[in-house]
C-alpha cells in the first residue's frame, strides 16, 4: 500500500463508511495525545502495530536507518510508561500542546485496512516559549473484529533533517 | 598584573557569569572556536571523491569536501565576490560549488574557476587571489578537525594523551572501520558549556536517566552502576580533554578475559551471526561485546566527545542557545543485523524523542534558567577534589562522578581566554 504524500485525485471517499471511521479514530487519537492520557492511546494501537518518525521525510525503509521514532509494540509500552511513570523530568515538565489535523486524503484501501494521509498542525507551549510542529501523517487503520484499530503511524515532521526540539510529549 | 578574566574560573568553582554574558560569549568565539581545532566531520561522511558535508566551526559555516585527490578541504562557505553561500545542501556529492548570485564556480577544493561574462573583470581581478577561504585541516583516526588559525601547534600535539583514548573508542568497530550511520539533532536553550560539562559527569546519570534505567534490561542497567563502582573513574588528559569510564571491562574492547556473559537481549544477533561461517565464535562475541561502544566517555575541548558508542558535537548558536548533533556510528562492512542493532540502541536514548536525550536538555535548560537568578553565585566544579591523585600517567584521575573533567576543561577555557591579551 503507497506511502507517499497523497497524489491529487485521491479523496475521502464518502460513499465508503471507514473513511470516516478512520478519520474520527485519528481525531480521537489527537485528542489523547494532547490530553497525555498515553495508556487509553496506547489502546487505539492494533497488535503489531509500528510507530515511526523518520529523520528522512523520503524512507520507506525505516529499519536500516536512523529514525527520531521506531517503536513495536514493546517501545510503545515503554515509552507510554516513560510518560506516565514519574521519572522523567522532561515528561513532568512537558508542553502544554493543541494539535489539529486536517486534510484527509485517504491513499489506500484494501479489504481489511484503509491508509489516510493528513496534516497536523501542532502548537506547543512550555516556560514563555510557544512554539509550532507541523508534519504530514499517513495512517493505517485496520478494521478487525474489535473495530478499527492504529496499524501504523507514520509522522513526517517539515524540518525532521534540521533540529527538532521535542520537550516531552508525543506527535 | 593579573589578567581581568583570570578570576571567572577558579579550580574549584566558575563563575555564574560564564553562562549569561554575551561579551565573554563573542570572545570565546574569537578565541577558542576560530584559533583552536574544532571537529568538522568523520572522514566515512566524506568517503569519495566530490563528497561533501556543511558544518560549523564556532559561528561560521564551513564545508568540508574530498577532492579529486583525496584530500580533505574545509572551506569557509562565503562567496568571495558579494559573500552569498555557495552551499546549503547538508550533504551530497558533486563537482564543485557554484554560487546562486552570479555564478562564480569555485572547485571540490576551493580554488575559483569560474567567472561568467569576465571582461568586466580584465586587469581587475586575478582568479588565482580569489579561492574560497581555506582553513587548515588535521585529521586523527578518521576525525577531522580545522581551524582559521595558520600557526596553530599539530593536531596530534593538540590531542596529546586523548588520541590513546581515540584510537580504543574505534576499537568498537570489532576489525572493522567505523562509520557513520545517520544524526540526530536538538537544540536547549543554554550555554554550550553546560553540554561540554555533561559529557564527563556520570554524577547525572542515574538521577536525570532514572526513566531510561527503568526501560532497559538489568544487564544493561547494572553495566552502568557507576556510583558504587571504584573502577569508574576519569582522567584529566591535558588541553581540555578527558576521559571518564564508565565500565572498566569494556576500556579496551580488545582485552577479553572471557569472563563476561554475553547480554540475552542480543541472543538473537549471536544466533543469526552463527549462520555465516566464515563468522568464528570468537568474532562474533568480539563484535556483540561492541554493541553499547566503548565503556567510557571521551571529551574533547572544545566541541566533540566520542561517548560510548556515538560522537555528542555541539555547536555554540548564542550565549544561552545551543545545538547539538548526536551522530550514530555503525561498522563499515559489517553485518547488516548488528548495524540494525546500534541503531535501535541509539534511538532509544538519543534525540528529541528518545528516553535520554530529552530529560538532558530539561537538566541543561534549569542550569540557563537558574543560574541567571543567582548571577553572583559560583557554579561548583569542585567534586572529588579530596580524592583527585595522578595516575601513573601523571594525569589527575578520580572518580567517574567526580568533577575532574569540567576543571581540566575550564582550566583550558582560562588560558585560552587569558593568554596573551
Ligand atoms: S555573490 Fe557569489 S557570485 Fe556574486
Ligand atoms: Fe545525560
Amino acid at each position: 500500500m503507497a506511502t507517499e504524500a497523497p497524489r491529487t485525485e485521491v479523496e475521502l471517499p464518502l460513499d465508503d463508511p471507514r473513511a470516516l471511521s478512520a478519520v474520527s479514530l485519528i481525531w480521537r487519537e489527537a485528542h489523547l495525545l494532547d490530553a497525555r492520557r498515553y495508556d487509553d492511546w496506547d489502546g487505539l494501537w492494533a497488535e503489531g502495530g509500528e510507530y515511526v518518525v523518520p529523520i528522512d521525510r523520503e524512507a520507506t525503509d525505516f529499519a536500516s536507518r536512523l529514525n527520531l521514532v521506531y517503536d513495536d509494540d514493546r517501545m510503545r509500552r515503554m515509552r507510554v510508561e516513560r510518560l506516565t511513570g514519574g521519572f522523567s523530568i522532561s515528561a513532568a515538565a512537558a508542553a502544554r500542546t493543541v494539535r489539529s489535523v486536517s486534510r484527509f486524503v485517504v491513499t489506500g484501501r484494501e479489504e481489511d485496512t484503509i491508509e489516510v494521509c493528513s496534516a497536523q498542525i501542532l502548537v506547543g507551549y512550555k516556560r514563555e516559549e510557544t512554539f509550532v510542529l507541523a508534519a504530514d501523517v499517513t495512517h493505517r487503520i485496520l478494521f478487525g473484529t474489535d473495530g478499527p484499530r492504529i496499524a501504523r503511524k507514520i509522522v513526517r515532521l517539515v524540518n525532521s533533517e534540521d533540529a527538532v526540539t521535542a520537550s516531552g510529549f508525543l506527535l | 598584573m593579573t589578567h581581568p578574566y583570570s578570576s571567572l574560573v577558579e579550580s574549584d568553582r566558575v563563575a555564574g557569569t560564564l553562562y549569561t554574558d554575551p561579551a565573554l560569549f563573542e570572545r570565546e568565539m574569537d578565541r577558542i572556536f576560530h584559533r583552536t581545532w574544532v571537529w568538522v566531520a568523520h572522514e566515512s561522511e566524506i568517503a569519495k571523491a566530490g563528497d561533501f558535508k556543511m558544518a560549523w566551526v564556532g559561528r561560521r559555516p564551513v564545508i568540508v569536501s574530498r577532492d579529486r585527490r583525496g584530500g580533505i578541504n574545509v572551506l569557509l562557505n562565503r562567496c568571495r565576490h558579494r559573500g552569498a553561500s555557495v552551499c546549503e545542501t547538508p550533504k551530497g556529492n558533486g563537482n564543485g560549488f557554484t554560487c546562486p548570485y552570479h555564478a562564480w564556480s569555485y572547485a571540490l577544493d576551493g580554488t575559483l574557476r569560474g567567472i561568467p561574462y569576465p571582461e568586466g573583470y580584465e586587469d581587475v581581478v586575478e582568479k588565482k587571489d580569489l579561492p574560497l577561504q581555506r582553513l587548515k585541516v588535521g585529521s586523527y583516526a578518521g576525525m577531522v578537525f580545522a581551524s582559521f588559525s595558520e600557526d596553530i601547534e599539530p593536531l596530534e600535539d593538540f590531542l596529546g594523551g586523548a588520541r590513546l583514548w581515540i584510537d580504543r573508542f574505534m576499537k568498537q568497530g570489532a576489525g572493522y572501520p567505523i562509520k557513520v550511520q545517520g544524526e540526530h539533532r536538538f537544540r536547549f536553550n543554554g550555554n554550550w558549556k553546560i553540554q561540554l560539562e555533561n559529557t564527563t559527569d556520570w554524577y547525572h546519570f542515574p538521577i536525570v536517566h532514572r526513566s531510561w534505567m527503568a526501560s532497559v534490561d538489568a544487564e544493561t542497567a547494572s553495566m552502568l552502576s557507576i556510583m558504587t563502582d571504584e573502577s569508574a573513574v576519569t582522567h584529566a588528559l591535558g588541553n581540555g580533554h578527558s576521559v571518564s569510564i564508565s565500565v572498566q571491562e569494556h576500556a579496551d574492547l580488545d582485552v577479553d578475559d572471557g569472563t563476561e556473559k554475553l547480554q540475552d537481549r542480543f541472543s538473537h544477533i549471536v544466533e543469526e551471526l552463527s549462520k555465516d561461517k566464515d563468522m568464528p565464535p570468537e568474532k562474533i562475541r568480539r563484535i556483540v561485546r561492541s554493541l553499547h561502544g566503548a565503556g567510557f566517555n571521551l571529551n574533547l575541548f572544545p566541541n566533540v566527545a566520542m561517548s560510548m558508542s556515538f560522537f555528542r558535537v555541539l555547536r555554540p548558536v548564542s550565549v544561552t542557545e545551543t545545538e547539538i548533533r548526536h551522530v550514530a556510528l555503525g561498522l563499515d562492512g559489517g553485518p547488516e543485523i548488528v548495524n540494525r542493532e546500534r541503531l535501535r540502541i541509539h534511538e532509544h536514548f538519543q534525540g528529541p524523542f528518545g528516553f535520554g536525550s530529552p530529560d538532558d536538555a530539561e537538566a541543561w535548560n534549569r542550569v540557563q534558567r537558574g543560574v541567571a537568578g543567582g548571577i553572583d553565585m559560583p557554579i561548583l566544579v569542585n567534586r572529588g577534589l579530596g580524592r583527585e591523585k595522578p595516575n601513573d600517567l601523571g594525569q589527575p584521575t578520580s572518580h567517574a562522578t567526580d568533577e575532574t573533567g569540567m576543571r581540566e576543561a575550564y582550566d583550558m577555557w582560562k588560558r585560552m581566554m587569558t593568554d596573551g591579551n
